[in-house]
């Protein structure tokens, strides 16, 4: 019985997240759009751009290979078994035992990887700098993001989520000054691995700086729509990994569904805030040179490493 | 078959399999007969080799003698878990490789067979010798027996300068290597290779430390300049492109791990107490080469001189593991050394299926385009689908995606890396993390190499060579082989790891890993970590499908094919606006350009393509020494002048020095 | 007494006190990792606050009035007066834009994350004599004054090396309030007081250099070394 409320929970955390993430995108446009003087579109009109892409149709290039039409769908699959993963709205789901802080990470590699094939697949130099650039980019986040993980499992003696989560739900990880260190480095991480404004601007025509417009490029209609969606997932799951990590608070522990509705809520409440800090730094800070990039991915990794440092020097 | 004579059959079987040594001197012998009659004995001999091997696995040490030419110099072998799990690595990639020979050499020339199969199943039959030997003299024949074979094989494919020279260079630092085994060995025995060279022996007699040391710093010598260690790595990048490509195959996924064995042998259970200082060395030797070698392959135009250094890269990894384990060992954290073993061995057998594969599918394009170099090839996806296909699952598991078997070791090791927090010295506990990290870079580094692997070779348009067609049905069946075997191994982690407890119980003090289920990793407990790679892929597939179906169901509109829009610039949309591999690679070289000796490339001011990268090691390391040598060489040979007289003279005050001091 | 108040206020202070210690070090990478003079300024004046809390905080640990005063005057002198000097500085001589560095910026981070491991094991064995809520500050002080030199070494401006130079302050002051939880007030006054008298003299020095080269780029100074 207790199996089947799981189950019950796995199946209303994936789907709040999969209908939440284009609500989360729009609210992060209409506060830009706010902050920087302009009229949003309203904050549901991601919801719009997907439907209109569904409906629309897919071409695809003349060259390229069944890679190119997997992709999407490799990555909006591993994108949900992510969100399955993670302690969104309850802790201890049960699919988190199936994979650890480390799998995770390597699940959004799979994504990655597919990605940046599927762009080389397309045989255009847009696709192939697009590629290379969001490698490089992520072979200095990767670690990042993992050192700031360590961080915490370092704290918790797991590198299990649900006994990270359920750990720091008791002990307040955050005061630690190691914790301090890997929240600075996963959100230096978050900004990278979602092509945020310091990094690359999700809203640029200019082709030169592209990185991961670059590599999504050449899709359309329904494939596009998936992309799109897969990259609000991700932006949705980074920021509900850092609420595991540093602001634990709120994440169901009993299996009822009003504490499951009550999560969600502040779930919702939390991202609400997020965002508006996120949305602050896009508009305060000015997109990097290309090859400055590489530097604040390196910052990241840093301070990932001062963070499994000071764990040991600054005591547990 | 009584498992008693397992050992016994073994060596008979590889008597057998030198067969095709004699077959092919045999003149009137057709040539497709020779082919087929001369590989398929080997993948026999190779299978034999699996299952002996996995037989060893769980059963007791079995020893074995034979008298030798001269009644004092017994020809000994043991056949315990150890030998048995890397017989068992030799025998897949040996499976594998020979297979694909059979496809590989098929359009060649009479002569060209008669170079190959004459020595390569020595090599074969040789590595299986020093995975049995059980006396000092036994292995170092079948040490040079094996450096020896394998130079020959790397000048089948033609002698040109360049081969010529490689082959030169790993004779040289083979030699080097064996040298310091031989010094080695006779430390172990008390100066007497012969009657004390025994290893159950030498394991239990005593040694002094300075004694301990220096076996140590010589074997890793040794054995390091198999592995490529950082500064003895030079050969690895020359040698591997060098040799045809089933050979390149054995010797990066069966003849590295042959030394990681000689290692344990050697450095773990003849020489269990050692230092505290050998474990961190092992590690920092095995991350500098990591990293060094990792940025490296990113940066190499050519596809197995990529994959040369990702072995050696690879190589580190596995000294991390070990060194890491030795550290936990010194402690007396047994069942953490175990883990840290274990990680070490798993990464031996992962490397072995996913590199063998990859350096095979690599012969396949050689096969269909004629060339090597990425900066001609691309868009073989669809010219040749199958093997693109299986060299996929290969980049997949050599980049470390779950749930392929890449991912379970490093899984295994970092996990060994956070229990650093159990040792007790304040300063290798701060270490072990930020080494952790540092593992973590080289594999997300080596991701990027081997995406520019696939990417440029296998992906986008062809640029001027062209894959006439698909490979030969032994080609794929053996690369479908391996690639089987990467995603079983890594769905099915549990059992490598019960199978490899018998080897940490060997080395360990008998202290292994809790029991695993076959479908999950809990090397500690569920509460610490778990990872069920099953599910895992259960889930991936799951949620692919649906959502595929979803979208299928709701809005499949057929596919357009379309020409690519490439943001309007389609005009332009020749082949050559594809990344080059260089370009593929040069923000890396951006980054790192002040660590790396950097290139300039530059013939009469302007720059040429493709530029080849130089290994800095060469003029830094390899020339200055190159120098010295000469240097003495001349000195010496100013006593070489050609009189008889002088000639006597030297043998007289020879005869002299040695009167006095033997007197 | 003393120990009795301290053992009652650091359950809660010690840990706000390591994540300054933390932010101090942070500060110090971002020294090192900056590009831009006026960012630079602005990251030693927040080092100066970042000093003056950490004082404020131990006084609080303490009971030790004295160290309340330091605290004051650590914030007027470290995190106001001198980067209002130097940004004075920097107006009067018209210095603008980027910092050249001799090293770039990954490598010079990479570096520092081998000098902070190295700090850290010099220091780790000195915590058993420290108090026990400071333990592993002086490793961090010790970190951020080898960061503060190694970023003098890889900068070529004069204006970028009397940062590094008063951040090299900053870490000794830390340590010494930190480590040793308080140091007398007159040691304190001298330093302080030294450390104006340097910023004076080199701050002459600047417009000297500049008036005879025309530029505050160091190398310049390389020419005036006596031929051979």
């Amino acid at each position: 019985m207790t199996s089947l409320i799981g189950w019950r929970d796995q199946c209303f955390q994936i789907l709040f997240v999969v209908a939440a993430a284009p609500l989360l995108a729009g609210w992060l446009q209409t506060v830009r759009a706010l902050l920087q003087n302009r009229r949003s579109a309203g904050i549901l009109q991601p919801y719009r751009d997907l439907f209109r892409l569904f409906h629309k149709e897919t071409l695809i290039p003349e060259q390229s290979s069944w890679l190119f039409q997997f992709s999407p769908y490799v990555m909006f699959g591993a994108k949900i078994m992510a969100v399955a993963i993670v302690p969104i709205i309850a802790n201890g789901l049960p699919l988190a035992s199936a994979a650890d802080v480390i799998a995770l990470v390597g699940l959004l590699a799979v994504a990655r990887i597919f990605q940046v094939l599927a762009a080389m697949d397309t045989g255009t130099a847009f696709g192939s700098y697009g590629a290379h650039r969001e490698m490089l980019i992520s072979a200095l986040a990767e670690p990042a993001l993992l050192a700031a993980l360590f961080t915490a499992s370092l704290l918790a003696r797991s590198t299990s989520l649900v006994q990270i989560v359920h750990l720091s739900q008791i002990q307040l990880f955050s005061i630690h000054p190691s914790m301090v260190f890997a929240a600075i480095a996963f959100g230096f991480v978050l900004l990278v691995e979602n092509a945020r404004i310091p990094v690359d601007n999700p809203a640029t025509h200019l082709e030169l700086t592209m990185i991961h417009e670059a590599m999504v490029l050449e899709y359309s209609g329904r494939h596009l729509a998936l992309l799109e969606w897969a990259a609000q997932l991700k932006l949705f799951l980074y920021m509900t990994i850092g609420f595991a990590l540093f602001l634990p608070w709120g994440i169901a522990a009993k299996p009822s569904l009003t504490s499951l509705v009550i999560a969600a809520g502040l779930v919702l409440v939390k991202l609400f805030f997020a965002v508006v800090v996120l949305a602050l730094i896009e508009t305060l800070l000015a997109k990097k040179r290309l090859f400055r990039v590489p530097e604040f991915a390196i910052t990241g990794f840093l301070f990932g490493v001062i963070g499994l440092l000071s764990h040991f020097m600054l005591g547990s | 078959m009584n498992s008693g004579d397992c050992l016994l059959w073994v060596l008979y079987a590889s008597l057998l399999a030198l067969l095709p040594t004699v077959l092919v001197a045999i003149p009137a012998l057709p040539i497709r007969w020779k082919r087929s009659l001369g590989f398929l004995l080997t993948v026999a001999f190779c299978l034999l080799l699996i299952v002996v091997g996995i037989h060893a696995l769980a059963s007791p040490a079995l020893h074995a003698s034979i008298p030798g030419p001269l009644t004092d110099l017994a020809w000994q072998f043991t056949l315990d878990p150890l030998s048995g799990f890397f017989l068992l690595v030799l025998g897949s990639v040996g499976f594998a490789a020979s297979l694909h020979a059979i496809g590989y050499f098929y359009h060649g020339s009479q002569s060209k067979l008669k170079q190959v199969l004459l020595p390569y199943p020595v090599f074969v039959t040789a590595m299986v010798w020093v995975l049995l030997a059980a006396n000092a003299y036994t292995f170092l024949v079948a040490w040079e027996l094996m450096a020896l074979s394998s130079t020959f094989l790397i000048l089948v494919e033609g002698q040109d300068q360049r081969r010529q020279q490689a082959a030169y260079l790993y004779l040289l630092i083979a030699h080097i290597g064996a040298l310091a085994l031989f010094v080695a060995f006779a430390l172990l025995s008390h100066g007497d290779l012969i009657s004390n060279g025994n290893f159950q022996r030498m394991a239990q007699s005593p040694y002094s430390p300075v004694v301990a040391n220096a076996v140590f710093g010589l074997t890793l010598l040794g054995f390091g300049a198999k592995l490529g260690l950082l500064p003895l790595h030079a050969w690895l990048p020359e040698a591997h492109p060098a040799a045809p490509s089933p050979v390149s195959a054995l010797m990066s996924g069966a003849m590295l791990p042959v030394a990681v064995y000689g290692l344990l042998r050697i450095d773990w259970q003849i020489l269990p107490a050692g230092a505290g200082w050998w474990g961190p060395l092992w590690l920092g030797l095995g991350l500098s080469s990591a990293l060094f070698a990792v940025l490296y392959s990113a940066l190499q135009t050519d596809m197995k001189r990529l994959l040369a250094y990702s072995s050696m890269e690879n190589m580190g990894l596995i000294l991390i593991a070990l060194g890491l384990s030795r550290i936990f060992a010194e402690q007396a954290l047994w069942s953490l050394a175990a883990l840290a073993l274990v990680a070490g061995l798993f990464q031996v057998l992962n490397h072995a299926f996913f590199k063998s594969l990859l350096f095979l599918g690599s012969g396949s394009v050689l096969h269909a385009t004629g060339t090597l170099e990425m900066s001609h090839l691309g868009g073989l996806i669809r010219s040749m689908p199958q093997t693109a296909f299986l060299v996929l699952i290969g980049i997949f598991a050599l980049a470390g995606l779950p749930p392929l078997n890449g991912f379970a070791s490093e899984w295994l090791l970092l996990q060994a890396f956070l229990l650093a927090p159990s040792l007790p010295s304040g300063m290798l506990r701060a270490i072990l993390p930020l080494a952790a990290a540092g593992v973590v870079l080289v594999t997300a580094v080596a991701a990027f190499a081997i995406v520019k692997f696939y990417g440029i070779a296998f992906l986008g348009r062809a640029r001027s060579a062209v894959a006439k067609q698909e490979a030969g049905i032994w080609e794929r069946a053996s690369m479908a082989f391996l690639a089987l075997f990467c995603v079983l191994l890594g769905v099915f982690p549990g059992r490598v790891v019960d199978s490899l407890s018998h080897i940490t119980a060997l080395l360990l003090h008998g202290s292994q890993i809790a029991h695993q289920s076959a479908l999950a990793l809990t090397p500690i407990s569920a509460q610490r970590a778990s990872y069920l790679p099953g599910v895992f892929l259960l889930g991936i597939a799951l949620s692919i499908a649906v959502v595929f179906v979803l979208v299928w169901w709701r809005f499949g509109r057929s596919l357009r094919r379309a020409p690519v829009w490439s943001c309007g610039f389609a005009a332009d949309y020749s082949a050559q606006t594809q990344d080059s591999p260089t370009g593929f690679s040069q923000p890396l070289l951006r980054i790192f350009g002040v660590s790396l000796s950097t290139l300039r490339n530059r013939q009469g001011g302007r720059n040429t393509l493709p530029v080849q990268i130089p290994d800095p090691f060469w003029k830094g390391f390899y020339l200055p020494w190159g120098r010295v040598t000469l240097w003495i060489a001349e000195g010496i040979s100013r006593l070489q002048h050609g009189r008889i007289t002088s000639y006597l003279l030297y043998s007289f005050l020879t005869l002299i020095v040695l009167l006095v001091f033997f007197r | 007494m003393i120990m009795h108040s301290i053992l009652a206020h650091s359950a809660i202070i010690s840990p706000v006190l390591r994540i300054l210690a933390a932010w101090m070090l942070v500060l110090s990478f971002a020294l090192l990792a900056q590009r831009r003079l006026l960012s630079l300024i602005r990251l030693l004046a927040w080092q100066g606050v970042t000093l003056a809390v950490g004082t404020a905080l131990v006084g609080q640990l303490t009971g030790d009035p004295v160290l309340w005063v330091s605290a004051v005057l650590t914030l007027s002198i470290k995190g106001i007066l001198m980067p209002y000097v130097l940004h004075y500085l920097l107006r009067r001589l018209q210095v603008r834009g980027d910092v050249e560095m001799t090293l770039n910026v990954p490598s010079t981070q990479l570096l520092g994350i081998l000098l902070v491991v190295f700090a850290f094991s010099i220091a780790a064995p000195l915590d058993g004599y420290l108090p026990a809520a400071t333990h592993g500050m002086l490793g961090i002080a010790l970190a951020a004054f080898l960061l503060s030199f190694l970023m003098m070494i890889t900068r070529r401006k004069a204006i970028s090396q009397i940062v590094g130079f008063l951040a090299m302050d900053n870490a000794l002051f830390f340590a010494a309030t930190s480590a040793t939880l308080g140091m007398p007030l007159i040691v304190e006054l001298g330093i302080a007081l030294d450390t104006l008298i340097g910023l004076v003299v080199i701050g002459v020095f600047f417009f000297q250099i500049r008036d005879t080269f025309d530029s505050l780029d160091l190398h310049y100074l390389e020419h005036i070394r006596e031929d051979k």
